[in-house]
């Protein structure tokens, strides 16, 4: 099935903080933005990392929650009805010959667009990976780091690995399913709903399935075929556990991912800028927040308001090479004040 | 007051280290690579070392929510994350080593 490509003004790689507030920046400027972000939310690491904890230096707000700080900001973009596409990673980024960028997700979406904003703070958010030797041999064939459909699992001698709501959540929910399930976490406390915990152990006195306690040191198996792990105990003691499918679930971890591959310069995985655009090597390719760097470089979300707004003048000029760009503020411009609603 | 970084194959260096300031933070003005994506929030988990078995007892035990980023992060019997360790005159000779899960994760 081919996708209809989506035309707009600005694509903006990351739906963080950052990215967000560039949709308000753009937005007075009457540049209508579409956001593809890897996560199934807005809010970036405000949100997967640390939406509870309090951010104590956004000015004018001296206690924030990362959460909140997402929604005051969703609300604060709103009047300019950007599209969001969550659960998407653009993988693929490519000048068209009228000078706008096509953009490609790996879930099939097509964009084009005439400029592009990276605000993708760490890179992309995916799944942490055990430091097991040899992993990789085994990924995709009999190691899966997520359940895209619980059908692939259907008989399958299954050892799930972690302490969180996802490992839990799987155990309670493939063990019907698996010929054999298996749990095994580090410790006997686990960071998940307590009914899960319950849940969990009731299957283990029912003997529907096993727990152990322990790390996983090595895999065994043939061309990418799990067959069974050796397994630390937490006795200091190692022992084998039998099993055909490893699922380790460990959280999050943020990669650069594959803007690497799209000819943009690179330092130490951050993207060089200037100071004046927040233009990338690439003219029409912007770069804000955490995933910038330039001298003098702080990781603050204040600073990347602040390359929000520049960059938008900038990105502005870059569409419309030849319109007139008149700076105006909300406080007094009645015309920004329509666009936002409030005149 | 001072930290004492023990590397992979056993060389020491001294840091110098004050009082409020986070391992992590130490270790990372140093220029040694250790990521703390999250900035200090117990929220990563990749700022992980291990300590000397003969300090452990001098630091305070882990918050749960400390223990739980060591669970996603393989942690092992003498991990800590360095965001979660603030210097102390106590800990005036702290001796660690950057976790090897730590040094993978910032290649």
């Amino acid at each position: 099935m081919t996708q209809e490509t989506i035309s707009t003004d600005v694509v903006i790689i990351g739906a963080g903080p950052c990215g967000l507030f560039a949709v308000f920046e753009l937005g007075l400027l009457d540049m209508k933005c579409h956001l593809i972000d890897i996560l199934d939310r807005s809010g970036g690491q405000c949100a997967e990392l640390y939406p509870e904890k309090p951010i104590y230096d956004i000015p004018g707000l001296p206690v924030v929650s990362g959460q909140e700080l997402t929604d005051r900001l969703m609300e604060q973009a709103a009047p300019f009805k950007p599209e969001f596409h969550y659960n998407e990673m653009v993988e693929e980024l490519e000048k068209l010959p009228d000078g706008r960028w096509r953009v490609k997700t790996d879930g099939g979406l097509v964009f084009e667009a005439k400029v592009i904003v990276i605000a993708a703070g760490g890179g992309s958010f995916q799944p942490k990976k055990p430091p097991i030797p040899g992993i990789e041999a085994y990924e995709g064939k009999s190691v899966f780091y997520a359940v895209k459909r619980m059908e692939t699992f259907r008989g399958k001698n299954i050892l799930i690995s972690g302490g969180g709501d996802s490992a839990l959540d799987w155990t309670i929910n493939l063990q019907p399913v698996a010929a054999s399930m298996q749990l095994i976490h580090r410790r006997d406390g686990f960071r998940a709903a307590p009914d899960s915990v319950k849940k969990m152990h009731a299957l283990v006195d029912e003997k529907k399935m096993q727990f152990h306690l322990g790390q996983i040191t090595a895999l065994h198996g043939d061309n990418g075929q799990l067959e069974g792990v050796t397994v630390k105990g937490n006795d200091g003691n190692d022992f084998q556990l039998e099993c055909d499918t490893l699922l380790p679930f460990f959280g999050l971890t943020m990669k650069l991912g594959p803007i690497a591959n799209w000819g943009l310069n690179l330092h130490e995985n951050l993207i060089p800028v200037d100071t004046e655009k927040f233009q990338t090597n690439v003219p029409g390719i912007f770069a804000i927040g955490d995933i910038n760097t330039y001298p003098g470089k702080l990781k603050l979300i204040l600073s990347g308001f602040h390359e929000a707004a520049l960059m938008s003048q900038a990105a502005f000029r870059h569409a419309n090479p030849d319109a007139k760009l008149t700076f105006q503020y909300t406080t007094s411009s009645t015309s920004l004040q329509k666009k936002l609603g409030v005149a | 007051m001072r930290i004492v970084l023990v590397d992979q194959k056993g060389v020491e260096q001294v840091l110098e280290a004050a009082e409020g300031w986070r391992v992590m933070e130490i270790i990372r003005d140093y220029g040694f690579p250790i990521v703390a994506e999250c900035g200090g929030a117990c929220a990563c988990g990749a700022c992980q070392v291990e300590v000397d078995p003969e300090w452990t007892a001098k630091l305070h035990p882990p918050r749960e929510d400390e223990v739980d980023m060591l669970d996603r992060n393989y942690g092992g019997d003498w991990s800590r994350l360095s965001c979660q360790l603030i210097m102390t005159p106590a800990l005036d000779g702290l001796r660690l080593r950057i976790a090897d899960v730590a040094l993978r994760e910032a290649a």
